[in-house]
């Protein structure tokens, strides 16, 4: 059980998944004009993470993997292990178009909400890096879970703090030069300055 | 490797027919009309009609919760395409609608209380004191209606003005909206003339405050036809119902009343034509 604690606040605040690994930067830069549509995304990454954390998890310990090095039941028993990086972008685009297909008929109100950012977040690199990082970090399904929401909650930090602060940006006179995505490129490196912070807060 | 390729095929395989099945099992039905209304939309995505852009209007439309001429911007063509597609008989006629920044007042005859060195906004402007215009009801001139307008529609004068180009103008209101000091007004795009003051201040302070502001003396009230233009706590006012006569205009002292004449070309149709001699 502390595990799991230190594995959420490893990846909430230590090692955030934007501010720390600088994982998901295209999100963070372009969908965080408004506190609003920030939420929206940080909410599609939430729902698509933990799940793609979890798919990729059964696919790689249960498709890929030798028969050799693991003791339970492997579909094909040759070493796949190398293809893990293609085949998480296909199981993670996959999943991602069954889940949108599934919300537009059973649940019209969280189709809306998510919107366009569903399909935004297909390939992001955030996805895929909580996928692999799983894998590298021989994780267990709940462990893999757990980090899957704590890197999606991270990431909602980062953006809802991010997006807040540009939208005051927005109201101050700033140097003309300056103004839109460069200042928003240096107030995300001070952001990740702060955060540089927590770092030693908990060793995993 | 070989078993890589196949075992990567297989997964691909397995994930587009798996995708093809949800496809068919989750399908949404939707009606093709809302499709075909969505593309007879102007497609500006303004949301003037106060939907979520043209498809949450298409969507309404077609469920019966908007009616066909529900769209602001598209004219007699969009409502005549929409009714095709839902079977409904059109009748014409809509008067089209443009905005009016109703203020006359720029930095050559309207004095300043303070220097604004502000944020170029004339929301935040307005917060402080109202701005910094002596008139309390005139345009603040930082472009917020400007910028507000998905059309391009409104110009930000060399003299401290917002000016609607009315060739441009689709009627949306977003500017209405967007004006803190709510002089904007909508108008029958087919009304010339047009008295451009908003101020309620009594005649001298009016005066004082800016050389074009409605001084409530009354006589365009007394010269147009009865109704037509009625004093409202000292403004006067057009009542657009009426076809007011062009002379009219020559009687305001104040040279506050202008008649405009949106056929020209978009440049000229912003010069006022203010009827020679009027007075003062």
């Amino acid at each position: 059980m502390p595990k799991l604690l230190l594995i959420i606040i490893s990846a909430v605040l230590v090692n955030n998944f934007v501010l720390q690994r600088f994982l998901g930067i295209c999100p963070f830069m372009g969908v965080s004009k408004k506190v609003s549509t920030a939420l929206g995304m940080s909410g599609a990454v939430l729902f698509v993470m933990t799940m793609a954390s979890v798919a990729t998890w059964l696919i790689y310990h249960f498709v890929l993997v030798s028969a050799d090095s693991v003791d339970h039941f492997v579909l094909i028993g040759a070493d796949l292990t190398y293809l893990k990086t293609v085949t998480f972008i296909l199981v993670i685009a996959s999943l991602v178009q069954l889940v949108e297909l599934v919300l537009q008929k059973l649940s019209p109100a969280l189709y809306q909400a998510l919107g366009i950012f569903l399909p935004l977040i297909t390939t992001n690199c955030a996805v895929l890096g909580v996928a692999v990082l799983n894998i590298q970090k021989d994780y267990s399904l709940l462990e893999t879970t757990i980090f899957g929401i704590g890197a999606a909650l991270g990431f909602g930090l980062a953006m809802i703090l991010f997006s807040g602060l540009r939208e005051r940006i927005d109201l101050c006179d700033t140097p003309r030069s300056f103004r839109g995505t460069a200042i928003g490129l240096v107030t995300a490196g001070l952001l990740s300055l702060a955060f540089m912070g927590f770092t030693g807060l908990v060793k995993l | 490797m070989l078993s890589a390729v196949i075992a990567l095929s297989v997964l691909a395989l397995l994930a587009s027919f798996g995708l093809a099945i949800a496809a068919r099992v989750f399908a949404v039905e939707t009606d093709p009309r809302i499709e075909l209304v969505e593309e007879a939309l102007p497609g500006a995505n303004c949301g003037g009609c106060g939907y979520p852009g043209c498809a949450g209007l298409a969507k309404a439309i077609v469920e019966g919760k908007a009616k066909v001429e529900d769209c602001p911007v598209g004219g007699e063509e969009t409502r005549k395409a929409i009714s095709e597609i839902m079977g409904i008989s059109f009748e014409g006629g809509q008067v089209r609608m443009v905005a009016l920044v109703n203020c006359k007042g720029d930095d050559q005859v309207a004095s300043k209380r303070f220097f604004y060195n502000g944020i170029h906004d004339c929301a935040s402007a307005a917060l402080i004191f109202g701005g910094d215009k002596s008139c309390s009801y005139g345009c603040l001139g930082l472009g917020t209606c400007a910028e507000a307008c998905p059309f391009g529609a409104i110009m930000m004068l060399e003299s401290g003005l917002a000016e609607v180009e009315p060739d441009k103008c689709t009627g949306c209101g977003q500017c209405v909206d967007a004006c803190p000091k709510g002089i904007i007004k909508m108008v029958p795009a087919e009304r010339r003339l047009h008295i451009l003051c908003s101020s309620h201040d009594k005649g001298a302070a009016a005066r004082k405050a800016c050389k074009t502001a409605c001084i409530a003396c009354q006589k365009c009230v007394k010269s147009a036809p009865e109704g037509s233009i009625v004093m409202d706590d000292f403004l006067a006012v057009v009542n657009y119902d009426f076809d007011i006569p062009y002379e009219v205009a020559e009687e305001c002292p104040m040279n506050t009343i202008v008649v405009r004449d949106p056929g020209d070309d978009a440049r000229s149709g912003c010069e006022e034509k203010t009827a020679a001699g009027g007075g003062a």
